[in-house]
């Protein structure tokens, strides 16, 4: 019978699998192939050069500072992604004072809010960051003319300077990323099951006590899908740091990420062997964050 | 999540989502789309379809099959396309049979590395802008036609007179590689320097200072009124070297960046450099630099100079065009060389100027027609072509002259009279066409941007780009040139 079973779903896959496996797998292993070449990316003239591309990469140090850059990225975003999308969900569904009728409501207008949040999800990545490029302007930029009418006199250069462009940029993609999660874990809030918190109410939790007993607990599935997206986010940055940064990359590597090292390598450098290395190593920064993230996340299941 | 999904063995739904959210994830890194412009056809025209000879005539010098297409890419930014669909009537017009396709992009190397990959690249390319194919490696790959060929064929107007001498000096120069072959024809002109508005300037009752000094008074004068004396493109920092560059050629004459582009031990140590350096660095120090700079890209800079915000800018002729809608009518463009650091010191005089040829127009070895392709650049050449294109992008080209009898805008105007100023003493330095990365994000953003902006000394940025400079001289995989 299990058997069969397998037969008959693999009866629907064989398609869609061999689609995959032409257009994802195969230029998966083809890029393997090319990490160990010296392919210029203009020219089918090709030269096997062994490990070469991965001994450089290993003295690199931009590639080393790239890394460190979207590991940090790797941490931090889900962390503030998340926490904020599951706190600003925990307000619009549970965090309002309570009314009749019922015994846990969102913040007045939270249906309004909810739509609100959703708005940079519409907006293109592309035109999200050029709006900001706008927004950090250090002379007539929104941030710094805010700072200016509220009598700060600091005037940062933002993405001109080192040690802020990283947390400019962290900032961006946080804030085109949260409605989706307000969304999200608003939609897995409001099928948690009403008496719990009533229960909870009862024996007299407050909304801290609420949160972390019950809504994170029964939304977990949802955080670690969500961990998993953000994830892929933070590997890849490209088109914000493509699009809103000094050089772009900089100022002096300060914003620089795995994938667009690549992109520099291949399409402005003509060393499109050693960016598949690159794209190797990112793969491997990949796969270790998945596998983590499926140890770390594998929890009893609650069902209700 | 919703309701449970039972304890059936085998898959459950939510193993289902969790399972191929995994594999989603492998799919990620754009490994696999590097490897997806896989390297298909072969290189080399084995096949022999490579369009034949004509037959030479006075009109048809190079020979070109008459009823051979003709493919031609365009890169479609600053310039436009148009001048190029002009010249192609022309093409039309010698050569009636001839079907010409015409390709205006801003995606020259996407949309032509596949097709160099495939053996099948396009008659002539303007291989210019952000996304151009690196020159460097398609010369190493023997991707392109010597275009001697089209440099020795008599000239379009004046049959008695080669191409080759009715360009502008250096032109044919900057596109060999080391070798006897030119690969790439620059078809622009861009004169590089200080440009300032002598409108803006009149209002402190100020000319262009020709010395540093009379520079470091202007701008304090500036200073008391609100107004910075210098801004710059903070996010592309290696717009500075439009200034800094022939200034330091100035300092210790254009040995200095000879030895730069070679990448020569400790070429950046010399003394010229250092007091370059310290003068740019001394704009930063007293506050000359309008607040905020290092964060503004090109476009506001160019802006912010415009609206009179600050007096000085490093940039290239194409400013003109390109900052044509944010430019006040009464704002009189011009570009200066730079000033002399020290009048009696400087080994050259002043009016010593960085211009070079812009447009790289390459012809590939491979292409189907590569003669109808350096046809066309020949009608380009031609004064009709070129007066076109002065015209219409307000921008001199590679063809000595061809401005008489045109009124040409002020910046343009100003090019001109700083060109004729110079005389000989026009320097261009190689070393962004010959190791982009090292020009660009290395010496620019990370050493002059960082500088500019107060983060490293003079000191410190030289030892830093000498670093990056031997980095990249001992670079196994970076293509070296050198100064012939």
């Amino acid at each position: 019978m299990q058997h069969g079973k397998y037969r008959f779903i693999a009866g629907f896959l064989v398609l869609p699998l061999a689609l995959y496996a032409v257009f994802v797998i195969s230029p998966f292993v083809q890029s393997i192939y090319y990490s160990f070449t010296d392919w210029t990316g203009l020219s089918s003239d090709l030269r096997v050069t062994g490990l070469d591309n991965y001994r450089r990469l290993w003295h690199d140090d931009i590639f080393w500072q790239a890394v460190g850059h979207n590991v940090l990225l790797l941490l931090v975003l889900p962390l503030v992604t998340l926490g904020l999308g599951l706190f600003f969900a925990f307000m619009l569904n549970v965090g309002g004072r309570r009314r009749k009728n019922a015994a846990v409501a969102g913040v007045r207008g939270s249906s309004l809010y909810k739509v609100v949040y959703f708005f940079p999800q519409v907006l293109s990545i592309a035109i999200v960051a050029l709006l900001f490029q706008f927004a950090y302007n250090p002379n007539s930029g929104a941030l710094n003319s805010f700072l200016g009418a509220i009598g700060v006199d600091a005037r940062p250069e933002w993405l001109g300077n080192p040690h802020l462009a990283l947390w400019c940029v962290t900032a961006v993609m946080v804030w085109s990323n949260v409605g989706f999660y307000v969304v999200l874990f608003s939609a897995g809030m409001s099928s948690v099951p009403r008496d719990f918190y009533e229960a909870a109410l009862l024996d007299g939790a407050n909304r801290l006590q609420t949160f972390f007993r019950i809504t994170l607990p029964l939304l977990w599935d949802t955080v670690q899908t969500g961990w998993v997206y953000m994830g892929i986010m933070a590997l890849d940055s490209f088109a914000v740091v493509q699009i809103m940064t000094v050089g772009p990359g900089g100022p002096d590597y300060s914003t620089e990420v795995l994938s667009f090292y690549l992109y520099t390598k291949a399409f402005r450098d003509g060393q499109a062997g050693y960016a598949t290395a690159v794209g190797v190593a990112l793969l491997i920064v990949t796969m270790i964050f998945a596998g983590i993230v499926m140890k770390l996340g594998r929890r009893e299941r609650l069902e209700y | 999540m919703g309701t449970t999904s039972g304890n059936t063995s085998g898959i459950g739904r939510r193993d289902l989502v969790r399972r191929a959210a995994a594999l989603g994830l492998v799919t990620v890194p754009a490994v696999g789309a590097l490897g997806a412009c896989a390297t298909g056809g072969g290189d080399g025209d084995k096949d022999g379809k490579q369009a034949g000879k004509g037959t030479k005539s006075a009109k048809n010098p190079l020979a070109v099959e008459e009823k051979a297409p003709l493919d031609v890419v365009i890169f479609d930014g600053g310039f436009g396309q148009q001048y190029a669909k002009d010249a192609e009537a022309d093409y039309k017009a010698a050569f009636p049979g001839a079907q010409i396709h015409h390709t205006g992009t801003q995606d020259i190397l996407t949309q032509l590395q596949p097709r160099f990959n495939g053996g099948t690249p396009p008659d002539v390319i303007d291989n210019s802008g952000a996304k151009q194919m690196d020159m460097g490696t398609l010369v190493a790959k023997n991707q392109l036609a010597d275009l001697n060929d089209l440099l020795d064929a008599p000239s379009f107007d004046d049959p008695s007179k080669k191409v080759r001498d009715t360009l502008r000096p250096g032109v044919a120069e900057m596109g060999r590689f080391g070798g006897k072959e030119t690969w790439v024809l620059y078809y622009a002109y861009t004169v590089y320097g200080v440009w300032y508005s002598k409108t803006n300037l009149a209002k402190f009752d100020a000319q262009y200072p020709e010395t540093w000094d009379e520079m470091l008074a202007l701008c304090e004068k500036a200073k008391k009124k609100g107004v910075a004396g210098w801004t710059y493109a903070g996010k592309h920092p290696y717009y500075l070297p439009f200034s800094l560059y022939p200034f330091i050629a100035k300092i210790g004459g254009p040995e200095v960046l000879t030895r730069i582009d070679n990448l020569e031990p400790n070429a950046w140590k010399d003394p010229a450099v250092k007091a370059a350096f310290e003068a740019y660095y001394e704009l930063y120090k007293k506050g000359y630099v309008l607040q905020g700079t290092p964060g503004l890209d090109h476009i506001q800079s160019q802006t912010a100079w415009n609206e009179g915000k600050a007096l000085f800018l490093p940039n290239g002729s194409w400013v003109e065009n390109e900052s044509k809608k944010t430019t006040p009518a009464d704002f009189r463009m011009a570009v200066a060389a730079p000033s002399s650091l020290d009048k009696n010191r400087d080994k050259m005089p002043f009016g010593t100027i960085w211009a070079s040829g812009g447009e790289p127009f390459i012809v590939p070895r491979n292409a189907k027609n590569p003669r109808g392709g350096m046809e066309l650049l020949r009608i380009m050449l031609g004064k009709k072509s070129t007066q076109n294109f002065i015209k219409s992008v307000s921008s001199l080209t590679s063809l000595n002259g061809g401005t008489d009898g045109l009124s040409l805008p002020p910046g343009l105007t100003s090019c001109q009279e700083t060109l004729a100023k110079a005389g000989k003493n026009v320097v261009n330095p190689r070393i962004g066409d010959w190791y982009v990365a090292l020009q660009k994000e290395k010496i620019g953003v990370g050493a002059l941007g960082e500088m500019m902006a107060g983060r490293l000394t003079p000191d410190e940025a030289i030892s830093k780009i000498q670093r990056y400079a031997d980095e990249t001289a001992k670079d196994s995989s970076v293509k070296k040139y050198r100064h012939v």
